[in-house]
């Protein structure tokens, strides 16, 4: 009696773990969505697995460019994680990822591990971002902010503690700042340009990994301020108020076109994508960075950052070679 | 000297207040759950089509797909369950049946509760230097599946002492006396009668399993994949970092995609969870 209902159960018990596993089988080698037809068909197949990790200001270029990638080259496994730019590098240097994405070149100190690790590798410049300084939509007194205020409010030793300490015409309301968390590249960037050191900044601000807590925080605080990559300030125009920057030559918004001229200085700033010369080699590998420094950068404006100019990508394929 | 009367009306008042009071904490969590999950459905509920299940994530929310994280999750939590549940099980029988009581035991039984509340994080360090570096086993599903291994079999271990616990000593006695050795006991009477306990633990210990993030993103899970996982040695990645990754996106169409995803990740926990009851209703009903 009891093993019967002892086996009836053990039989339940499998059948459900060989459904579950049978389910997952056959999935598995199923080709997903149909391939969409492409006119230059691809002449021998390509195969082969492509690690990636950094930054996360980079991965919608990445993702947007493997995503049309795997169109054409179903049998390459590229796999992107997102560590941050220096959790990138951390990655890279040791030789455990093909390519880095980065929103700031390499430092000096991380080239050191590469070099001691034997990783030699090529650095790529992939698009620009526009840092974007924001305020609350409601906010009616700021048009602009000239470096010298940017470096008053956020330098480590700032004294500012209302709009009024900033320009004397302003309310004397309290002045809340909102930035990227100190692991992102788009924090070192911004310090570095603004307070001159990179990660030298005051500390009473609201800190976030994900910039869209940045946005809603700025949303929803009117006398809020702080800034971020230019494509969150693309999706949000309507619910957040852009800063024109004025860096000496008058004030200037960031536009899809001041970002790519250099007109919208210092605050635009590249991204790069670093390549080791071991994976380069092979064909998978350079076959991706061809398509994204070709056909990718299409993709770049659509994803809301700018593409550069044809001549940067030109030099960035004659490394290829 | 209390007048009766006032004494009863006290007793029905502090009755009726007691009642009421548990019936706003039950309808407060349910409340919360009602109000999520209509908001969750009233903004996920446009994205979920046939296509959402077949597709990989797109940089188009109307385009983007949960395929490779589902097969992610499903790979992991399988993965998971195989090398967990039975290295718990057994251990817990161990620990229940075999092992003398004594000081050194008792210095595991604390160890395995202890465990049982470290922050997931802590796992997800350890995954990422010994299996995935130390082992070599790369950023794969197995490293992340002994990972997670490694998170919940404290938690199955715990609640599978507690059902064997409290078989009644008779049970076992019975057996004894009939001459059934030690193993035949614990084959054809602990396991058996504790079965139900044990899946519970099972249970809750899986839907864990299938909601973790952090742990993973440490062990190297990643947010986006080109090809779907084909063994257990490929690169992956799991629902609830495909969730995270479509939340962190710049357009708002993003975040509603992030609400239909959370609608499939609980409705997957509740199918789960539904599946185990019923077994183990069924179990408890025909040894009792």
């Amino acid at each position: 009696m009891k093993s019967t209902l002892r086996k009836k159960w053990m039989t339940t018990f499998i059948l459900l773990l060989v459904a579950l596993l049978t389910l997952s089988a056959c999935n598995t080698p199923a080709p997903a969505p149909a391939p969409t037809p492409t006119p230059t068909p691809a002449p021998a197949k390509l195969t082969g697995d492509i690690i990636i990790d950094g930054s996360s200001t980079v991965f919608p270029i990445t993702e947007a460019v493997a995503e049309e990638f795997r169109k054409v080259n179903p049998d390459v496994n590229i796999s992107i994680g997102v560590s941050g730019t220096g959790g990138g590098f951390k990655k890279f240097t040791i030789g455990e990822t093909d390519i880095s994405n980065a929103s700031r070149p390499i430092k000096e100190s991380e080239a050191a591990i590469a070099k001691e690790n034997k990783i030699d590798y090529v650095e790529f410049q992939i698009a620009f971002d526009g840092l974007s300084v924001m305020v609350n939509k409601s906010n009616d007194f700021v048009e602009s902010l000239t470096m010298d205020e940017l470096k008053a409010i956020w330098s480590p030793d700032s004294t500012v503690k209302t709009w009024r300490d900033v320009r004397a015409e302003w309310p004397n309301e309290p002045i809340k700042l909102y930035a990227p968390g100190t692991d992102s590249g788009t924090f070192d960037y911004f310090t570095e340009v603004v307070n001159g050191k990179s990660g030298a900044v005051r500390t009473d601000f609201t800190p976030s990994e994900d910039d869209n807590v940045l946005v809603q925080g700025i949303a929803g605080d009117k006398y809020s301020l702080g800034f971020f990559g230019f494509a969150y300030y693309v999706e949000n125009k309507d619910i957040l108020k852009i800063v024109k920057i004025d860096a000496g030559k008058g004030p200037v918004e960031p536009t899809f076109e001041t970002i790519k001229d250099g007109t919208y200085a210092p605050l635009s700033r590249p991204v790069f994508m670093y390549v080791t010369e071991k994976a380069l080699v092979k064909d998978h590998v350079n076959a991706f960075v061809t398509y994204f420094l070709t056909e990718g950068t299409d993709l770049i404006k659509e994803v809301g950052y700018v593409q550069l100019e044809e001549s940067l990508y030109a030099e960035g394929l004659a490394k290829l070679k | 000297m209390k007048n009766p009367i006032s004494y009863n009306k006290r007793r029905e008042f502090s009755n009726k207040l007691a009642h009421f009071l548990f019936a706003t904490a039950a309808f407060v969590s349910i409340f919360v759950l009602v109000i999520l999950l209509s908001d969750l459905i009233a903004r996920g509920s446009r994205f979920i089509n046939w296509e959402f299940f077949m597709n990989f994530p797109s940089r188009f929310a109307s385009k983007s797909g949960i395929l490779p994280a589902m097969l992610g999750s499903l790979w992991l939590v399988v993965l998971t369950a195989l090398i967990s549940i039975p290295l718990s099980i057994s251990a817990a029988v161990y620990l229940e049946e075999y092992a003398m009581e004594n000081r050194f035991t008792r210095f595991i039984k604390i160890n395995i509760s202890n465990l049982a509340g470290v922050p997931s994080i802590v796992y997800g360090i350890l995954g990422l230097s010994f299996f995935v570096r130390t082992l070599g086993l790369g950023r794969s599903i197995l490293s992340g599946a002994l990972t997670m291994s490694l998170l919940i079999m404290p938690i199955m271990i715990v609640a599978t002492q507690e059902a064997i616990r409290m078989i009644p000593a008779s049970l076992r006695e019975g057996s004894y006396a009939l001459g059934a050795s030690k193993w035949k006991t614990v084959k054809g009477i602990v396991l058996p009668s504790a079965l139900p306990g044990i899946l519970t633990g099972v249970i809750l210990a899986i839907s864990r399993a299938l909601g973790e993030s952090a742990p993973l993103l440490l062990v190297g899970a990643f947010s986006f994949v080109s090809t779907l996982p084909k063994g257990i040695m490929d690169s992956f990645i799991v629902m609830p970092i495909q969730i995270y990754t479509w939340m962190s996106k710049p357009s708002a169409d993003f975040r509603d995609l992030t609400a239909a995803a959370i609608m499939i990740l609980m409705a997957l926990l509740l199918t789960l969870n539904m599946t185990a009851i019923i077994i183990r209703n069924k179990f408890q009903q025909t040894y009792e």
